[in-house]
């Protein structure tokens, strides 16, 4: 994944095609409205959202006691499970699956955490013909892009993008921009994958503790599709994707859609509890910094995450700097407050990316305090020096001047000065405000001089 | 009732006429009222920025000029919601938890504490009113649009009678402008794109100004506008309340 520029650096780049970052943000905001108008049909909305708060919180308390039920009782329904401490492992877990089964090709379905452990490279590289099986992810795979969104991973491109990505790659007709044409084309070559492939790999959304399942969503229906026509099945989760029992997934399945796309439910929540005749299941359950995570307690909220990016489709700065501004799996808010504890000085800037407007925290269907762990970050990053040493001297005389009155009082009147009488000081290109904006309007008299003058008299005055 | 005047530094130097319409609003509104002439700012410029740990000398300030006050009124929700949030002191902290509880922005202390329920005004003029994330997610003077909760407005209500005043409704009620402190310079171009869309969003209703509780928000979508060369004016709501 490219990590050469900043997210402000990518952001600006991705601003110069104005009509693209307009459509961009009015698609996002389509979804994030229906996400409202799908949440407010529900009374009790604001009630479910804090019992799922409630209920990852009491699986992050007691995840070890949780992670080991969820095991006994995956093994006794015949599942395989393994264990991954990092996205290494992870990855050659995968790979061994795979080899032990002498299987040269495999079809997946989304998967967020092999994008974090960047599983198709490292299958690839080994030999191994991967297939993403959602729809968008396949169009970013063929573009070789990494996903820009956790639930739309193609949002950033258009279908004119598409079209030119079909031709080249599946043999479609040049300019047939025509979505109808272009969905069916993916199905049939997807279908054939679906036919061919002996290995299938999934995502997990939730892993009961309770009964040792667990659920996949989609709105495609792939990850049926490839797990129920292959011998083997191997499902990857994050140890925080856990519930205790089967009962909560009706809390978080009714959460889950509506937050994501403002459906009531996923098209396809399916339930994998045990192996066919014949046929294989594993799950890899990885930790890869979640435990790291876990040990930080302003940050350990972030590990209630269920990926439906509510977040990144009501955050107005995602919304105009696309995903990839943000160089990890995970984009967006969620993503800035997770990507540090993954690599500090990699995703340093992350956490800066927003406004800490709030609104990322509003939309949380388990309430995680998205916007208070950005500012947190902020407070981490510079303690561990990880900001530009410029940004750390402005700041230290900043300090001085505000905490002492006398001078305050000095650099104000100095710099209206100059602002009135040498705006070539200020009005000029080292002055990023300066480019797109004007300066405010210098006027007489600071309020301190006027109340100076005449506050004592107002307030005469109004006694009177 | 004592109240202090907390005016935020940028206030102070570049929008004096939010200063006095503010400290003309409370008197008007029979509090006794007074600026501590030594404050500086709240320290949220750095806090944000992530050097939270160099505001002790802006915090130890704060205390000193405003510890003879009952109440502390301020017009941003911004300035408002950090003291509220961050404002320690080593040596004291009892008073600085008794300050961080008794710091109001505004409006909310107007109808919170003064429980006035509407203002006598004249400004025949079409507003948009641009609600400004601190004050709104933070302070929660108005409801939010994501929230499954009944509607209300402290500022919004507080426009209501004011003479020929028309209130539009914004296609996105709550979307942040993009000042963002800092954000707005290391972030620039999301900065002023999250901006000139704001103003689109005003633009459409055509409306004649812009208002809102914080000046900050003003001053920047105030650049891009003076930079567009719009007939849209800002002006902050205490300006407008104090219209008559």
């Amino acid at each position: 994944m490219k990590n050469n520029i900043s997210h402000s650096e990518a952001a600006e780049i991705f601003n110069k095609d104005v009509e693209r970052v307009n459509w961009h943000d009015e698609t996002l905001w389509f979804v994030r409205e229906k996400r409202d108008r799908s949440a407010h049909q529900i009374p009790e909305w604001e009630l479910l959202r804090e019992t799922a708060s409630q209920i990852k919180l009491n699986v992050l308390s007691n995840i070890h006691d949780y992670l080991v039920e969820f095991e006994a009782n995956a093994q006794k329904n015949g599942i395989i499970v393994h264990w991954a401490a990092n996205a290494e492992e992870h990855n050659v877990i995968v790979h061994s699956i795979l080899e032990k089964h002498n299987v040269k090709q495999m079809v997946k379905s989304k998967s967020m955490l092999t994008e974090e452990c960047h599983l198709n490279d490292y299958l690839t590289e080994r030999g191994i013909d991967v297939i993403d099986s959602d729809l968008g992810e396949r169009i970013v795979q063929l573009r070789k892009e990494p996903p820009s969104h956790i639930v739309l991973p193609a949002i950033h491109l258009k279908k004119e993008d598409v079209s030119e990505t079909f031709y080249e790659h599946l043999g479609t007709e040049k300019g047939n921009i025509d979505p109808q044409y272009l969905t069916e084309s993916a199905r049939h070559h997807l279908r054939d994958i679906f036919l061919t492939r002996k290995a299938a790999l999934t995502g997990v959304n939730f892993a009961v503790a309770e009964t040792g399942e667990f659920v996949v969503c989609t709105n495609e229906g792939n990850a049926d599709m490839g797990a129920h026509l292959a011998d083997v099945h191997i499902a990857c989760m994050g140890f925080e994707k856990l519930i205790p029992q089967r009962k909560h997934l009706g809390v978080f399945l009714r959460l889950l859609a509506r937050s994501a796309t403002g459906q009531p439910i996923t098209t396809f929540s399916s339930h994998f509890k045990k192996p066919r005749e014949g046929k294989e299941i594993h799950i890899v359950i990885v930790d890869n910094g979640r435990s790291v995570q876990l040990g930080r307690e302003d940050f350990r909220n972030s590990l209630k995450c269920i990926r439906c990016g509510a977040c990144m489709n009501t955050c107005p700065v995602y919304r105009r700097s696309g995903g990839h501004s943000y160089h990890n799996a995970v984009a967006g808010p969620i993503g800035s407050i997770l990507a540090p504890n993954l690599d500090m000085k990699k995703n340093a800037d992350l956490p800066f990316a927003s406004t800490l407007c709030g609104s990322c925290t509003n939309v949380c269907p388990v309430k995680i305090d998205i916007h208070d762990q950005l500012y947190k970050w902020r407070q981490v990053l510079v303690q561990e020096g990880y900001t530009p040493k410029v940004k750390t001297i402005a700041m230290k005389t900043m300090a001085t001047v505000l905490a002492n009155p006398m001078v305050f009082d000095i650099a104000g009147k100095t710099g209206r000065f100059a602002m009135k009488n040498l705006s070539g000081l200020v009005n000029n290109k080292l002055n990023k405000w300066y480019d797109q904006r004007e300066m405010p309007e210098v006027p007489e008299e600071s309020f301190r001089e006027w109340y100076k003058k005449n506050g004592k008299a107002t307030k005469r005055k109004n006694d009177e | 009732m004592k109240v202090g005047l907390f005016i935020p530094c940028y206030v102070d130097q570049f929008y004096p006429k939010v200063g006095i319409a503010t400290f003309e609003l409370l008197q008007k509104l029979g509090c006794d009222v007074d600026f501590p002439m030594k404050q500086t700012c709240c320290g949220q410029p750095m806090a944000n920025s992530g050097y939270q740990h160099l505001t002790k000398g802006c915090d130890a300030n704060f205390i000193t000029n405003f510890a003879d006050f009952d109440y502390i009124v301020c017009p941003s929700g911004s300035c408002v919601m950090h003291v509220k949030e961050h404002l320690h002191s080593d040596t004291n902290e009892e008073e600085a938890t008794r300050l961080r509880a008794n710091v109001y922005e505004l409006t909310e202390f107007i109808t919170d504490i003064l429980k006035v329920k509407s203002i006598e005004g004249d400004f025949p003029f079409k507003v948009g009113m641009h609600q400004s994330c601190h004050g709104q997610r933070g302070l929660k003077l108005s409801q939010m649009s994501e929230l499954n909760a009944p509607f209300f407005s402290k500022p919004e209500q507080l426009l209501h009678n004011i003479k020929g005043l028309a209130l539009v409704s914004l296609t996105r009620k709550d979307e942040c402008c993009g000042f963002g402190g800092t954000f707005c310079v290391t972030e620039e171009a999301i900065s002023v794109k999250m901006g000139q869309d704001r103003i689109k969003d005003h633009e459409k209703y055509q409306v004649d100004y812009i208002t809102g509780g914080d000046m900050s928000c003003l001053m920047h979508l105030e650049g891009i506008l003076r930079r567009q060369n719009s007939p849209i004016k800002i002006i902050h709501i205490a300006e407008i309340l104090n219209s008559i």
